[in-house]
Order: structure tokens, then sequence, then C-alpha cells
């Protein structure tokens, strides 16, 4: 199967461009802040609650909160039904994720408490940890979790010998090689990175800038979808 | 973590007047929004939402081994998982027994109604047969999760199609079904008797009652739970009630 034909992609995109996304902040009604996030055939809901007490008390940190993220894809949302509950791939995930977002929490607020973020996958095609990252976030500042920036991810690849931005699931399976990156925007330090398959350092150069932009991009939806939110409150 | 007792009494005394805190009657539903196909990945897909309680169900499909007392019939396996992210009570684990409770009550309705016609789900007799498999997610707990899990469950088939092409067995087709059961659910506190419990509700409930009635208006499943308990009398008006508001709520899910 050819990746890249004429310089276009199996979904026509260019290689430098991002699937469609679609932010929406606050959706759920209980969580302490949420998002729902389409991107491509991804599609992620996000909840956070707290800051609240940390049960049981041997988990609390008396300097700082903890942030319990939790990675979770639907049974249904992948081509043969997935065991529910966590396998070894997710709880990974489920621990860069915390890390990620611990960077820019000022956790250093909230002693002996925890901050829950949890991200569902619900419908999964290539991306779900960089969509879920991106989803928590705008989950976090919805519940008005102080950040000193909003974390963005996006990932880059190889297919066909050609660096592309934003795989998707054929891509993804097929291609030469995959680069989650998740940044603080203002300041563009790295918060995750991971990497599989063969680039050259070369290549690697040229990925990683691919993904910076994808993250620059999608850091303006996710600013859009809080103030479309935030602003009607203030209208109303 | 339970109910306080302040907000506890505040239903009490609101009951005894005959009002429910959102102001409903005792026999009025909150409104109820389906959407259909919502998930690619899924054989079939329904988001339900019952006032602010939301819930998913996708529905997959696989070939395997039928049961030895069922062989010329497929099978069916129904699992809600609730989800931290659908409530700050819920934890992440393996299912405790009100999930388990749960996720059998909206199994009961779909299989003694007969809806998913298992005998058409056979492929070679006492070797193949397709197994459904119906997950739930919970997203947003506010009361409920009885009706709304067995409405998308139910939603979701009605929306499935056999992955023939994904198995190589030619063209997919749609599900084979009768009727939906439709679930109604009722909650007892403190003498008063409320459909489609909120969350409070759900919480101060001393006794609960689900029936699934089929088309006809006749009783496919029934679980009663919690502690407390119903008078003979009771359970004949709930189950009365029960095929009255089916009728409306069997509207939205057959439109």
């Amino acid at each position: 199967m050819e990746l890249i034909k004429d310089g276009k992609r199996i979904d026509g995109r260019a290689p430098d461009e991002l699937r469609p996304i679609k932010i929406e902040a606050g959706p759920l009604y209980r969580a302490d802040g949420s998002c729902y996030l389409e991107w491509g055939g991804n599609k992620i809901m996000a909840a956070v609650y707290g800051p609240k007490e940390a049960i049981p008390r041997h988990i609390q940190d008396s300097t700082k909160a903890v942030i319990n993220a939790r990675y979770n894809m639907a049974s249904f949302s992948v081509e043969d039904r997935k065991r529910p509950g966590p396998d070894r791939r997710s709880q990974e995930i489920s621990k860069i994720t915390a890390e990620a977002l611990e960077n820019v929490i000022l956790t250093e607020m909230f002693p002996r408490a925890v901050i829950d973020v949890n991200i569902e996958v619900l419908d999964a095609d290539a991306g779900t940890r960089c969509a879920g990252i991106t989803a928590a976030a705008v989950a976090l500042a919805d519940a008005g979790i102080p950040m000193r920036d909003i974390p963005v991810a996006c990932a880059a690849g190889k297919v066909d010998g050609v660096v592309v931005l934003d795989l998707l699931g054929d891509e993804d399976k097929k291609g030469d090689a995959d680069l989650p990156v998740a940044i603080a925007p203002r300041s563009e330090e790295i918060l995750l990175l991971q990497m599989d398959g063969h680039m050259t350092v070369e290549e690697f150069d040229e990925a990683l800038e691919l993904a910076l932009k994808g993250c620059r991009e999608i850091s303006k939806l996710q600013k859009e979808a809080l103030l479309k939110k935030y602003k009607t409150f203030e209208e109303e | 973590m339970g109910i306080s007792s302040v907000k506890k009494d505040y239903l009490y005394r609101l009951a005894k007047e005959g009002k429910r805190p959102d102001g409903r009657a005792f026999n009025e539903y909150r409104p109820i929004k389906i959407e259909r196909g919502v998930i690619n990945m899924a054989e079939g897909s329904a988001k339900v939402s019952i006032g602010h309680t939301t819930v998913l169900a996708g529905i997959k499909m696989d070939i395997g081994e039928p049961y030895p007392d069922t062989p010329e019939e497929g099978a069916m396996s129904t699992a809600v998982e609730l989800i931290p992210l659908a409530s700050p009570d819920f934890e992440s684990g393996p299912p405790r027994a009100d999930a388990i409770e749960l996720s059998r009550v909206v199994d009961r309705g779909i299989r003694e109604s007969k809806f998913i016609q298992l005998e058409k789900l056979c492929i070679e007799p006492g070797e193949k047969v397709w197994i459904v498999f119906i997950d739930i997610h919970v997203l947003d707990y506010d009361g409920n999760l009885f009706d709304a899990c067995s409405l998308a469950a139910s939603a979701a088939l009605m929306n499935a199609k056999i992955p023939n092409e994904r198995f190589e067995m030619g063209e997919d087709v749609p599900m084979p079904l009768s009727d939906p059961p439709v679930s109604c659910t009722f909650v007892k506190y403190n003498g008063a008797i409320v459909v489609d419990p909120s969350l409070d509700e759900d919480e101060a409930a001393e006794a609960r009652h689900t029936i699934a009635v089929d088309k006809k208006g006749d009783i496919r499943a029934m679980q009663k739970g919690l502690s407390g308990s119903f008078t003979v009398e009771e359970i004949k008006n709930n189950i009365n009630n029960a095929r009255i508001i089916s009728k409306d709520i069997r509207k939205i899910l057959e439109g």
C-alpha cells in the first residue's frame, strides 16, 4: 500500500498538515473541569477532579499535590475489542502523561492534595496519547487548576521515507517512525517525547520541527475553546 | 460518598409536600437525548443522556465458540464501566458489586426480551457463532444509571451492523433484532416513590425497583435493589406506571 502518492497522503493531506481538530471545554456536568476533543478519527473525553485530599494518606506529599492521571481506552474504541481495564501500554501512557502535566501545574500550592486527571479514549485512530494530553490540559484549565502554561501535544513521523505531521492509523501501522511530543508552548520546553521506528538525525530534526509546528497550531485551538466557554459566561 | 443528612432532610421534607428537588412530579421523567453512530470503530454505538446523566454504549462483535447448551445460538455479554471520569465517587480498578449488578440488570432486560435474535447469529452449529459485546461507558453520573445504560445498550444495538466484511464473510448486514425492552426505574425514600431518580434521589434511596417492559406492555425483567422494602401494592403501582412511562421512552428509542 502506497502511503504517499503525488505528494498527498492517504486522506489527501499534505505532509505538514494536521487532521481536523474540534475542542469543546467543559461538556461534563459532574467533573470540576472537562474537555471533549475530536482529532481526525480520535474521540477523547477528559475530566479533572480536585485538588482534593489525597486518600489513602500514604500517597500524600507534604510539599505538593500529587497528579494522578489515568489514560483508558474504551473496549469499543479499537477494531478488535479491547478487554476492559488497564494494560501495560495504558499504564505507561498514564505515567508519562502525569509527569508531563505535573511539570506545568503549580503543585506546591496544594500540599497533601491529589488532582485526578481522567482521559477516556472513546474512538481511536492513532495519536491518542497526544490527543489525551491536549484534552487533559484544557480540562485542567477548565477546572481552574493553576498552571504556568497550557500543555499541548502532537506527533510527527515518517511514512514512505517522507517526514509527516500527525500520523493517522494506517500511517502509524505501516509507517517507518512515530514521534509523539508534548510541550509547554510559551517556552517550547519538551514535556514528553517518545519515538519508535527508524529516523536519521536529520529526519529527527525535521520531524521535531514539524511536531512543534503542529503543537503551536493546536495550542491556538485549545485557547479558543476555553475562551468560547468563558466568554459566554462573561456576556451573560 | 453518600448524601449529607441536611440534604436528606431537605429531600424528605419536599417529598412530604409531593415535590422533588428539581421540581418534577413523582411520575415525571427527565428529558432524554439519543445520538446514534457516534463511534467509528464500533459496530454500533449510541450516546444517551437522561438529564445530566450521560452514558455511551458501543457494540463490538467477534467470532467464537457457542455455549455447549446453545450450540446453534450466538452469545452476548454486557459490561458497564463506572469509570472515575464520570463521578468523584467512582474508583478505578476491577468492577465492584454495584457495577456488576447494573451490568446484569441491563443484560437481563435485553436477554429476556429476546431483543437480539441470537439464533440468527450462528455461523456453524456447535463450532462458530457471533459473540456480541455490549460495553457501556458512563461519562457523567447524575442519577438513574439503570435506565440510561439500558437505553444506550438498546439504541447501540439498533445502530449495529454485523461486521462480515472485516471477517471476509461478505457484506455487513444489520443486527437481527426484535422489539427492544424499555427499562423504567423507581426509587423510594421517606415513603415517596419517584421515577428516574436524580443523583440526590439515588443517594437518598432506601429501595430501588427496575422494570423492563416489552412493546406489548408485558414484563420481561425486574430487579429490586437496596435494603429498603416495597409493599405489594407499591410494586404493582410501579409496574403500572412503568407500562405508561415506557411508551413515551419507546417512541424516542424507536424514533
